[in-house]
């Protein structure tokens, strides 16, 4: 297996303002965030080879035409790409694939999502045969947090902290759904969604598009962000079971689908002590408690239990040892399904070109992207590096 | 009033069959009638009544019920099941199908539905007593459940009340039958057309004096005769009944002391229709000793007698509940708004959710008759069946087994979210570890949410998810251990 490592650059990327955005539609938010991505790498709609796309309620779109039809690239190759809420990494794992292969030398990512259009409530729920049964999406991540409560001792004040963080991070940043700093006391006395996931501990529902033009890093000299494009340094994805609670050797500690995907990333980055060597992570914090799943099931703490002590020692803030969601994450940022992993890395990409003004870590290294969809079921994790 | 032919001397002669098994069901909810009465500003009657859960109707009663009988007793064995109810679940559509398929009988069961009488479980005892005399089945289960509307505002919705019950009958059973009667009744009350909401009655004093007071208490007389018995002989009486004056009219006009009345359970439970006297029946047995004669009667639109012996000792197989038990084991509503919230009054819609009859058609195996799979390979218990082993990856490997209906909690949420709707009550949902294997995620009902914990043990019940595509949709449910 040769990989793609070192053989996709990220040029151009572009994201909306997340949030409830009543008056725009899917395809205001999808040109949005292309023509900044566009814009940004310093190519034209004509120059761009394929799209791919990713959208995850099939009620705003279906097909490749989710993203030609807005931007009128009527003749291009184009496909949508579904893989639960990790559908935005998995677009932009197979568009490096496109680019690495020779076959295309311009590829444009975009992710989409517009819930607030779908009609009712909240997040829409799925299937609902009887053997699926109806949980919500927080009810699905709580099986795990409650898991972690009788098992590891974690606590609500445990998933404060991660809210409290997040607040703070998203409070700073320009387009983040959420931008108004909370104390533990707020989360704590907030009504409860799911058992022990209370309104804090759940991440925003978002609408929001993000976008990437990619290319191989011989063409990427030549281009505008030729001092600072961004290479694709690792990335992995892996899919476990999306009916986890069928599973009877699960312990529900985490979320093996983000381990898989980390070893392998870690693997063909070349990092061998991620607490040390990766700068800053948006990783997938839908639910706070997922957060500390994640921090454990990246490596990024000895022992997954301890997590809780990684956020309160500081070790997360932007100022910290990794910074952890500096853009708010999924929390405050926003959740825009299909919008999310394209989301994240953007927001690598200009920490790691040091364009994250009021919310920039100090001389990043390695940037990490981990998207998790499902149960926990579909995890992807991209490591990203600036050029030498 | 006419009366009705009984069997003939010769064909009593060679009566065989019997009651080999029986059980009860009463739901977990309760509401005094003080409650009801002081929400209308209207007169309350004593006493409290069954409800039955927003999830449950009277087919899913009568699966508990089936269960609870079937308790020590092979499914594989009964032939035939019927099931009675004046509020079956569907007006075309058998319901004793669904049932058969819930407590796991074999496909070449007979069903039948008996129905438009609150006498209809008596109505099926007698079928299923001819059914084994005749020698067309062995083991024959006859469940009765009801949970008749009474009209809001009126005393009716107080008197009501949710159960089930079912027998077993067999040929050569402890419980013998000794001699029965029927005679038919045509009163005007109670009665309901298809387009009425409400059980409607014309006058008490004509339903209660002339329709179950003397029709009862004629059936009665006519069976203690044909067995030449008196009423002196019997340990107790099983008598349906919509009050208590009535039970002690019949019991006088029949011959019978006070003391050998069995609890009518109408402080308790309420006006249960036709599962009714099954109910007091399956009390009645609870407590009767080898020798002891019982006298069961039902009513509806006529009655129906039996003289019961128990001719040996009555099993009683550990993990069957008592009626007793299920008395004990209750939650008081704390108001008439959560009555009227479970029996739906306000009308509200049923949830945007996905309902598809072709996969409850085909999934049958899973969903309705419990059933897993062990893999062969590696001996791993699962659930749904999968085609290949999560467990060992290998594929096609399978052999198809039965759940068990206990297990514990192995982790769970309290959740406030359904089909985008915020409920202040949360559902409890609890993925859960089966004794004799399998890992299963089920929602919890009959319970106080803020109870449920890692580790307790919960048990299978039968439930109705919802009406979504216009058929209901049958699964089950978790709960604590009744």
């Amino acid at each position: 297996m040769s990989g793609i490592r070192d053989r996709v650059a990220i040029i151009g990327v572009g994201c909306t303002r997340f949030g409830e955005i009543w008056e725009k539609d899917q395809e205001d938010l999808l040109v949005e965030a292309a023509y900044e991505a566009l814009d940004d790498a310093g190519v034209t709609p004509e120059d761009v080879d394929a799209v791919w796309v990713s959208n995850f309620f099939n009620f705003t779109g279906q097909s490749g035409g989710t993203a030609i039809e807005p931007l009128a690239l009527f003749g291009k190759p184009a496909t949508r790409v579904e893989n639960f809420c990790a559908s935005g990494m998995d677009a932009f794992r197979n568009a490096c694939f496109a680019v690495a292969s020779g076959v295309y030398d311009v590829v444009l990512v975009c992710g989409v999502e517009k819930i607030l259009d779908q009609g009712a409530r909240g997040l829409p729920q799925e299937s609902y045969h009887p053997v699926f049964q109806g949980a919500s999406a927080p009810g699905m991540f709580a099986l795990a947090a409650s898991r972690a409560f009788h098992e590891w001792g974690w606590t609500k004040e445990d998933l404060a902290r991660v809210a409290v963080k997040n607040h703070k991070n998203g409070a700073a940043h320009p387009k983040a759904h959420f931008r108004r700093p909370i104390t533990i006391e707020d989360a704590l006395s907030a009504p409860m969604i799911a058992w022990p996931l209370g309104r804090y501990d759940c991440c925003a529902v978002s609408d929001g598009a993000a976008a990437l033009v990619i290319t191989r890093p011989e063409i990427a000299k030549d281009t505008r962000h030729k001092d600072d494009y961004v290479l694709v340094k690792a990335n992995a994805l892996a899919v476990y079971s999306i009916q986890p609670f069928y599973v009877g050797s699960y312990n529900w500690l985490g979320f093996p689908a983000t381990r898989a995907a980390a070893r392998m990333a870690y693997e063909e980055a070349g990092i061998r002590d991620p607490r040390r060597e990766i700068s800053l992570a948006e990783v997938h914090d839908c639910f706070t408690s997922t957060e500390l799943f994640n921090i454990g099931d990246l490596g990024l703490v000895e022992d997954p239990k301890d997590a809780p002590k990684f956020v309160a020692d500081g070790l997360a803030d932007v100022e910290g040892e990794v910074a952890i969601n500096p853009s708010g994450g999924l929390k405050c940022f926003g959740h825009p399904i299909g919008a999310t992993g394209c989301r994240m890395l953007y927001e690598v990409t200009k920490q790691l070109q040091g364009r994250a003004d009021g919310y920039q870590v100090r001389d990043p290294r390695y940037g990490l992207a981990h998207n998790l969809g499902g149960p926990g079921a579909v995890a992807s994790v991209t490591v990203l590096a600036r050029r030498d | 009033m006419v009366g009705a032919e009984g069997p003939t001397p010769a064909q009593e002669a060679n009566v065989k069959a019997g009651i080999l098994s029986y059980g009860a069901y009463i739901p977990f909810h309760r509401i005094s009638r003080a409650e009801m009465g002081k929400a209308w500003g209207i007169p309350s009657l004593p006493g409290e009544r069954a409800v039955a859960n927003r999830d449950e109707d009277s087919l899913t009663m009568a699966v508990e019920a089936g269960l609870e009988a079937l308790v020590g007793i092979d499914p594989a064995s009964v032939n035939a099941l019927f099931f009675c109810s004046t509020t079956p679940p569907y007006a075309e559509k058998q319901c004793a199908s669904i049932a058969a398929l819930a407590l796991d009988l074999r496909p070449e069961v007979y069903t039948a539905d008996f129905t438009g009488t609150t006498r209809a479980a008596t109505v099926a005892l007698r079928a299923a007593l001819d059914a084994v005399e005749s020698g067309s089945a062995r083991r024959v289960l006859v469940i009765a459940a009801d949970m008749r509307p009474g009209e809001p505002q009126t005393t009716w919705e107080q008197l009501m009340g949710d159960a089930a019950a079912a027998v077993l009958v067999a040929a050569d059973a402890p419980v013998r039958v000794a001699g029965w009667a029927s005679v038919v009744s045509e009163v005007v009350g109670p009665w309901r057309r298809p387009q009425d909401r409400y059980v409607r009655s014309f006058e008490p004093k004509l339903e209660t004096e002339y329709g179950y007071v003397r029709a009862t208490a004629q059936a009665c007389r006519a069976a203690l005769e044909k067995c030449g018995l008196g009423p002196a002989q019997l340990a107790k009486a099983a008598l349906y009944s919509p009050d208590l004056r009535s039970v002690a009219d019949m019991a006088r006009q029949t011959g019978l002391d006070r003391s050998q009345v069995q609890d009518p359970m109408l402080m308790t439970v309420g006006n249960a229709g036709a599962a009714h006297a099954l109910l007091v029946l399956a009390a009645a047995l609870d407590q009767a000793e080898e020798g002891q004669r019982l006298l069961v009667a039902n009513y509806g639109d006529g009655a129906d007698a039996f003289v019961l012996e128990l001719g040996g000792p009555l099993p009683r197989p550990q993990g069957r509940r008592s009626v007793a038990q299920f008395l004990a084991s209750k939650r008081d509503l704390p108001s008439y708004g959560a009555f009227a919230a479970l029996r739906n009054l306000a009308d509200r819609p049923e949830p945007r959710v996905h309902s598809s009859p072709v996969t409850y058609w085909r999934d049958v195996a899973v969903e309705l008759r419990w059933h897993g799979a062990r893999c062969l390979a590696c001996g791993v218990v699962q659930y749904p069946i999968p085609r290949v082993c999560r467990e060992c990856n290998a594929r096609d490997n399978f052999q198809e087994v039965k759940l068990a209906r206990r297990g514990t909690v192995f982790t769970y949420t309290l959740d406030h979210l359904y089909a985008n709707e915020y409920l202040d009550t949360p559902i409890p949902r609890a993925v859960i570890d089966l004794e004799g294997g399998g890992r299963v995620f089920l929602e919890v009902t009959d319970c106080d949410p803020s109870e449920v914990r890692w580790g307790m043990t919960l048990e299978t019940t039968f439930r109705r998810l919802h009406e979504v595509a216009a058929f209901h949709n049958y699964y089950w449910r978790a709960r604590p251990v009744r």
